[in-house]
């Protein structure tokens, strides 16, 4: 690890100056990430800004309905809280699915967004990585890339987004609030990530000295049902192969309508918009069938990942069954 | 008498390890230390072109760079026991030359002030590589295998007996497959950490070893000082499983480093050092024909291995090992053919070549078993082996078949449907795998010393060494109940190469061989303290005869009457003595190749030793010493999305007398997890286009986690064996992990009518 300075920070205004003011520096929440990447000299931030002092981790109800869930909540109170696992089961499930205990008791909302790949080329910094330093190449595309992305993936970069829980998030619908030396603004889930392109360094559409501040969950019909699912190569501890997060509006057995989004397979959360406009009518197997079909349409295989095409259908197809509960 | 051995008693050490206060290797605080950082190769074939260490050494607080430019010169080692001394690499002395042979090769040190001033100044190294053409894959090398002539410690690499191609030619069955394992890595818990430090010409070392004795020998040898100016100490080990039975250059390099810069030098591999520079496990290419007759009767096995080694030294993955005891088959060939690649040199891994052989093996068992229709466990009994097939001579102890017949009941083998792809438990495939399991019962010479102090308490003093396995506890319950003592009332003492030799960890020998040692010195001191009684008029035993008096609870009595006699403490007080002590050799070796040994030897001027009698009246050459076991799997598949749930094993295994019951389960249990990983997950991964390994870490290379723990039913025959040693014990740390991988893939078969034979079973690969 290089040597770095460590600043306090109590306040978002401070926070927020403190790494405008200092190139190469960078907030720090649980560090569960960011650390880690530092002892592999991946990150090597000469200024750290400690933001845990910052006044959010609460988690609140919007007038509308919705749900507030400020930047420092930790992954496990999130989880485990009652509104969430009640209104938002799909969240709950996919942050229990990430991780481990003791990692999610330090793990915040914000820094889970902002995590990086595992790509285990990004992680060694004596192998050529575009997304690490932009132009020196991929070394997951010409070699071992089971882990890496068939969905949103360029001629520069093919790793996936980690996170499960913004393959949740992206399915409800979520959006980011975010405060700047600008001011504040919210984005859209599904726009804050970014495609890597020719750009695979430039993750998300924060610029300099933003900071996350909370993500706000919209409020879900009454009737609407959510489910996770996780597959991976153990049982626990371990990132996805594939995932689905659905999100489905019930009546009467139909379905009406219904959000999806997939992880492991996709170089961001990956909501797959075009499935979802087939989504509708009685639950049946064909239906699901299309809908996977359609989810994974212009999936790109490369030499060790091409089964992750149809273990994502798979995947999605037993999360709508169980989420629509019954059938197939 | 023995009324400790075999109960489940705690570890002794235990409060010392979870309380913090068991000092390993890298947590000596010495005076001055200075800390050193390992920089390594990014290349897997070349030279160094240049080596740009101005930057690091210009760093505050980096005390000096040694590369191969400014190093001491080294002295090359030959010798292939880890016992005596094996260093990993004979011809890859560290930090000697420009020259390239693997990625992660160590090519400079960095000493600094701090661990991170250190690390940092590593980071700051630039290297130039002339890069060349690496070769890591077998089959692009195959042209070039070669059939060594033997495995490690002279063991066999090629056994023949009969023809076994003319009989394959005439067999009623055929079976013939290859199956194909990973390379795997040992990841111990506790990193290899060295702590060197000279006093003048005398040099201590604080090193996580297997051989505490060995490490000192190759260590000192390589450095070209005498041995006995070398102490090793290694009290506690936070495991093994063969990377630290050889020695590694990091070994070499703290000595060296501490030389260089006139102050102690720690170095401490990091999780991403020991995925390079501490052996592996090779992968193994396993090609398997059986030939048998319609009722499963095997006439003729192939079992032709080949497997991978390194430019700078032999090692040779035996996976044939058990191929050629474990059935009754009269024709055989068991060959292993290595592969030179530019990788670093393989070592022993937890059962080297019985772990993956009992995969191939066993496996293509089951293939058979299913092509004739025969029940698996049916097909082992019909090819039971009653004496070694090899050589003919009795098994010392075999209960394999009353292992099978409780693993099978345990299970309810019974009951199972045995089509494939027939039993369901909701949605998910049930399927259920056996396979056999075995290791050889190892036991080499080793000392032993016991002092008995007027206090009553006794210290074991063996230069053997504790890895994880509970080996001072078992040291300790033996010891006491050799001497009528109490658990509390002994001490061992381990880890240090100054005190009398014991054996070195590999090979499951420890128990049986410190083991035995201990027991002997035991009752050698015991009777010395009886003698010394019944010959002092002071004491109550005077006159008695020495078969008349026993020992328990710290006091030596007239047998049926306790309150005739006296205590240890009382006599040793009485007589004025320090201590009362005694070393006893037993010089007993049962592992294949070794020379014949005489049955006992001491020194230390006892002249008289029952227990070395009861070692002396056995030839051991005349029996087989075998281990074995059956593990019996059930696991549920989910048949859309090819995951693979290990539901329940039940392990029953014959290993002689169980010591601890507590640790014997323990080892049997770990070893059945790192089968799981085997046959689930685990598996090295190199790059595809240099050679370089990728998995780099424990996020990468997949370990089972306490999610994918079965239920385990874990049982033991328990029947001494009279031949290993007086003790009855046969050794332990390997058994468990033969056969476990075979039976898992066997249950995966049952379930899901899918035949893998290249591990890991990955999801991908049952998606169908
Ligand atoms: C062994 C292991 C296994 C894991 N397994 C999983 C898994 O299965 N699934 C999964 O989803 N995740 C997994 N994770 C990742 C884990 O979820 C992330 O490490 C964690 O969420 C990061 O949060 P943090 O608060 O620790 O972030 P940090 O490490 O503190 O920060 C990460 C990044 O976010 C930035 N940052 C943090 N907060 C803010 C903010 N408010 N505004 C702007 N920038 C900010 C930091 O500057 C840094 O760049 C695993 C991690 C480990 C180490
Ligand atoms: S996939 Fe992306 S992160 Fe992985 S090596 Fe290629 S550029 Fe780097």
């Amino acid at each position: 690890m290089e040597p770095f300075s460590i600043q306090q920070a109590t306040d978002a205004p401070t926070a927020i100056k403190a790494v405008g003011a200092a190139a190469g520096s960078k907030f720090i929440a649980g560090g569960t990430n960011l650390v880690d990447l530092m002892k592999m000299y991946v990150e090597r931030p000469a200024v750290l800004v400690n933001i845990n002092g910052l006044n959010l981790n609460k988690i609140e109800t919007l007038t509308h309905g919705g749900v507030r869930i400020g930047a420092l909540v930790r992954n496990s109170d999130l989880a485990y809280h009652p509104l969430i696992e009640k209104r938002y089961p799909v969240l709950s499930q996919a942050l229990l699915s990430g991780a481990s205990p003791q990692l999610r008791n330090m793990a915040t909302t914000g820094g889970n967004l902002l995590q990086r790949t595992r790509c285990p080329y990004f992680f060694d910094i004596s192998f050529p990585c575009n997304k690490r330093t932009p132009g020196s190449g991929c070394s997951a595309i010409k070699g071992y890339n089971r882990s890496n992305a068939i969905l949103g993936g360029s001629d520069h970069c093919i790793a996936t987004h980690p996170s499960d829980m913004c393959v949740a998030m992206a399915a409800l619908d979520a959006s980011i609030r975010i405060e700047g030396p600008d001011g504040e603004r919210d984005i859209p889930f599904t726009d804050f990530h970014l495609l890597p392109g020719e750009t695979p360094e430039k993750e998300t559409v924060l610029k300099p000295g933003e900071l996350i501040t909370a993500v706000d969950l919209p409020p879900l019909s009454h009737s609407a049902r959510s489910h996770y699912l996780k597959v991976r190569d153990r049982a626990s501890y371990e990132f996805a192969l594939a995932s689905a997060a659905v999100v489905l509006n019930m009546d009467n057995g139909e379905i009406k309508s219904g959000r999806i989004a997939l992880g492991g397979v996709g170089t961001k959360p990956w909501r797959a918009t075009k499935a979802e406009q087939l989504l509708q009518g009685r639950p049946s197997e064909e239906l699901y069938h299309t809908v996977a079909a359609a989810a994974l349409e212009g999936a790109k295989a490369q030499t060790y990942n091409g089964f992750k095409i149809e273990l994502a259908k798979r995947t999605l197809i037993r999360a709508l069954t169980i989420t629509a509960g019954g059938i197939a | 008498m023995n009324e400790l051995i075999g109960k489940p008693i705690d570890r002794v050490d235990g409060r010392l390890k979870v309380t913090g206060k068991a000092p390993y290797s890298a947590e000596f605080p010495l005076k001055n230390l200075a800390y050193g950082v390992t920089v390594q190769s990014t290349i897997a074939s070349g030279r160094i072109q240049s080596i740009e260490t101005h930057a690091a050494e210009s760093l505050s607080g980096v005390i000096a760079v040694i590369t191969y430019k400014n190093s001491m010169s080294l002295h090359t080692l030959t010798g292939g026991d880890p016992g005596q001394g094996k260093f990993g690499e004979r011809d890859l002395l560290p930090l000697q030359s420009d020259r390239i042979f693997y990625d992660g090769q160590h090519i400079a040190i960095v000493v600094a002030e701090t661990f991170q001033i250190a690390e940092h100044g590593a980071s700051l190294i630039k290297v130039e590589y002339e890069e060349e053409k690496p070769v890591f894959i077998i089959e692009d090398a195959l042209s070039d295998a070669f059939q060594p002539a033997s495995a490690l410690g002279g063991g066999e690499a090629q056994t023949h007996r009969g023809d076994a191609d003319k009989a394959l030619e005439t067999a009623e069955a055929k079976m013939e497959q290859t199956y194909i394992t990973p390379v795997y890595h040992h990841n111990a818990m506790e990193p290899h950490a060295t702590t060197a430090e000279w006093t003048g010409k005398k040099l201590t070392l604080y090193d996580s070893t297997q051989s505490v004795v060995g490490s000192k020998n190759a260590i000192a040898q390589i450095l070209g000082v005498p041995p006995d100016d070398v102490r090793l100490y290694s009290y506690f080990i936070g495991g093994g499983f063969g990377s630290k039975g050889f020695t590694w250059a990091h070994s070499v390099m703290a000595p060296m480093a501490a030389k260089h810069v006139g102050r102690p030098v720690k170095i401490v591999l990091s999780r991403q050092q020991m995925f390079t520079s501490n052996g592996h496990r090779s992968r193994t290419i396993q090609k398997i024909s059986l030939g048998a007759g319609k009722d499963g009767q095997l006439i003729s096995v192939k079992h032709l291995t080949t497997s991978e080694t390194s430019f700078v030294d032999e090692f040779v993955e035996t996976a044939g090992a058990a191929t050629k005891m474990l059935y009754d088959v009269p024709n055989l060939d068991a060959t292993h053919s290595i592969v030179r690649l530019n990788k670093g040199t393989p070592c022993p891994t937890r059962a080297p070549g019985e772990a993956p052989g009992t995969y191939g093996l066993e496996v293509a068992m089951d293939e058979l078993a299913y092509q004739l229709n025969i029940d698996p466990v049916q097909l082992r009994l019909v090819n039971y082996a009653d004496k070694h097939p090899q050589t003919g001579q009795p098994w010392s102890e075999k209960h394999l078949k009353e292992c099978y017949e409780r693993g099978a009941q345990a299970i309810g083998w019974a009951q199972r449907n045995p089509a494939v792809r027939s039993m369901k438990e909701g949605d998910l495939l049930v399927g259920y795998g056996m396979a056999t399991a075995t290791y050889p019962a190892n036991r080499s010479a080793s000392s032993a010393k016991i002092q008995l102090f007027p206090d009553g308490h006794a210290v074991i003093y063996c230069a053997t060494q504790d890895i994880g396995t509970g080996t001072y506890t078992i040291l300790t319950q033996i010891a006491a109940d050799g001497l009528g003592l109490p658990m509390a009332s002994v001490q061992c003492k381990l880890g240090d190469s100054k005190l009398p030799k014991g054996p070195n960890s590999g090979g499951s020998q420890v128990s049986a061989s410190a083991g035995g040692a201990v027991w002997a010195a035991a009752l050698t001191l015991k009777s010395k303290a009886i003698q010394l009684a019944i010959a002092d008029k002071e004491s109550p035993l005077f006159g008695q005869s020495e078969e008349s008096v026993q020992a328990d609870g710290g006091k030596i009595f007239i047998a049926g009457s306790p309150e005739k006699g006296e205590t240890y403490a009382q006599l040793l007080t009485r007589k004025g003595l320090p201590t009362l002590e005694t070393e006893i050799t037993t010089n007993v070796s049962t592992r294949e190749g070794a020379p014949p040994a005489a049955g006992g030897e001491k020194k230390g001027g006892d002249q008289e030793s029952s227990a070395v009698k009861a070692d002396e009246g056995v030839d051991h050459k005349k029996y087989a010493f075998h281990s074995f076991g059956a593990h019996f799997v059930k696991v549920l598949v989910d048949p859309t999305l090819g995951t693979v749930h290990v539901d329940k094993i039940v392990g029953v295994m014959d290993i002689g007398r169980v010591l601890n019951l507590k640790t014997a389960t323990n080892q049997i249990m770990g070893a059945m997890i790192f089968g799981i990983g085997m046959a689930l997950m685990e598996g090295t991964i190199y790059d595809p286009t240099n050679g370089r390994v990728v998995t780099r870490d424990l996020t990468d290379y997949l370990v089972p986690v306490n999610a994918d723990m079965p239920a385990f039913d874990i049982q033991f025959i328990d029947i001494p064996d009279p031949y290993i040693s007086p003790v009855g014990a046969r050794g332990i740390g390997e058994i468990g992990i033969t056969g476990i991988t075979a039976a898992i893939a066997n249950a995966i078969y049952h379930a899901t009518g899918k035949r893998v034979r290249d591990l890991p079973i990955t999801p991908d690969k049952l998606l169908s």
